[in-house]
């Protein structure tokens, strides 16, 4: 009887991971993140007038994606395979994955508690901001063509 | 029995004129004169541009470095490639253990020659054969530049090599076959100047070719697929094509890739990745005219197809 628990819960968790999908839900995280440091952009390069509730509103969902971001949901053991640019370092480097994960989302917060007043306050905490996507992009994904 | 001995004769004479035209034609070869007087005197400003365009940081210091750090020349980083593992050295201002001893002939033989202030070869993963196309003067701006550098005492560990390529001696075949101050892409004359002086930021100090092409059997890079993408020569995974072919950078503007060079950002807003973060850390400490140069170059070039094989498909 135990054996059996055991097996249809194993069932079960094996079921579970099938469904939800951990690498399209990080990848859907990250896409979103794109667009809205995209949006910022064209205001740090005058492709679009700057609007300080509107930027605010923008660094605002950026904080929200940040929080979203649970490295051990989104990045469980066994999904470094399939149709994925992630780096097998992250799992042998979780800490140092988390670490520049967190300090990713210590930025956007004191880009949304110090709201810039013009576009280059902006330019400032964009550039910050983007110097984390490429410091996490160097050492935890692989580009495969 | 006497044709048998001469035949004998004739081959160990033929063995033996082989062996010293080998090595006669691998001897390291140094500067001439001529090129040697168009050093000048060097200006630390303007070889500061120079130190950043050629990315010497992204290698020479210690892996992991940020901000000031990185103007530590300490070596040691690990560049694991199919032929063995380079570890590029110190080549700080110390004079026992970097480069502070050298005189300006020296850096400019080793980053046009390829060869050492004691007449060795060096490795072509120190990209020289991209450097040989540098003006002379550059280098002795660049001399110049180092020199305001701090002097960091400690040797990195050697580079270990599979045989044949520990035998240096041999690199100096490989010269004869790949090493050439001529640019790679000719164009037109009357092409405008950006193009130009793109060509010479790209293929000299910039040695962009050195990752972004693929490379033959004896590890140099294929001409015909210059700039075409590559596997990727150190670490894993593979170098984007970056000529206007398929796969390539076609449908961004010039204004894109000089804004990625600047700030990081792709067009569609990925980010900068890999071994390039370093090198786009580099680029960024350009002037606006010379990202824009680059970026006109890379747009006026022949657009190749991917220079490496299409990403197999995993069944999930």
């Amino acid at each position: 009887m135990r054996k059996l628990v055991i097996a249809i819960s194993m069932l079960a968790l094996a079921a579970s991971a099938a469904f939800a999908d951990p690498i399209l839900d990080r990848q859907a995280l990250m896409k979103e993140r794109g667009k809205i440091v995209g949006g910022l952009s064209k205001v740090v390069k005058g492709e679009e007038p700057f609007d300080a509730a509107a930027v605010l509103t923008q660094l605002q969902a950026l904080q929200a994606n940040a929080e979203k971001f649970d490295a051990d949901a989104l990045f469980p053991a066994g999904s470094d395979t399939g149709d994925t640019t992630a780096s097998p370092k992250i799992w042998e480097d979780m800490a140092g994955f988390k670490a520049a994960e967190d300090k990713y989302l210590a930025d956007v917060k004191a880009a949304v508690a110090a709201a810039p007043a013009d576009a280059d306050a902006l330019k400032t905490q964009v550039g910050a901001i983007g110097s984390d996507c490429g410091t996490c992009h160097q050492g935890y994904r692989i580009k495969k063509g | 029995m006497a044709w048998l001995k001469k035949l004998v004769g004739a081959v160990v004479i033929l063995g033996g004129v082989g062996a010293v035209a080998g090595w006669v034609l691998s001897a390291p070869v140094r500067l001439d004169r001529e090129t040697l007087a168009k050093l000048g005197p060097g200006d630390a400003a303007r070889g500061k541009r120079i130190f950043y365009a050629g990315g010497c940081t992204s290698c020479h210091a210690k892996p992991g470095s940020q901000g000031d750090a990185r103007l530590q020349l300490v070596g040691g980083l690990e560049l694991k490639t199919p032929f063995g593992t380079f570890v590029p050295p110190n080549i700080s201002q110390d004079p026992k253990d970097g480069i502070g001893a050298w005189s300006v002939e020296d850096l400019a033989n080793a980053m046009l020659k390829g060869v050492s202030p004691s007449g060795e070869h060096f490795y072509p993963a120190f990209p020289y054969a991209s450097y040989a196309r540098m003006n002379p003067a550059d280098i002795a701006d660049l001399y110049a530049f180092l020199k305001t550098l701090p002097a960091v005492a400690g040797k990195a560990q050697g580079n270990s090599l599979d045989f044949p390529f520990n035998i240096r001696r041999g690199i100096g075949l490989w010269k004869l076959l790949y090493l050439s101050d001529q640019p790679v892409v000719a164009f037109p004359e009357g092409t405008p100047d950006p193009v130009i002086s793109g060509r010479y930021l790209v293929e000299g100090p910039g040695h962009c070719g050195e990752c972004h092409t693929p490379r033959d059997l004896s590890g140099g890079t294929k001409k015909n697929e210059w700039l075409a993408g590559a596997v990727a020569a150190e670490g894993s995974g593979v170098v984007p094509n970056i000529t206007s072919g398929e796969g390539g950078l076609g449908n961004w503007s010039e204004a894109d890739i000089a804004n990625y060079l600047e700030t990081g950002f792709t067009p569609d807003f990925d980010s900068v990745g890999g071994a390039m973060v370093d090198v786009q850390r580099n680029i960024a400490e350009l002037t606006p005219q010379d990202r824009a140069a680059i970026a006109a170059y890379l747009k006026a070039i022949p657009a190749h197809p991917n220079g490496y094989p299409a990403r197999k498909k995993t069944a999930n």
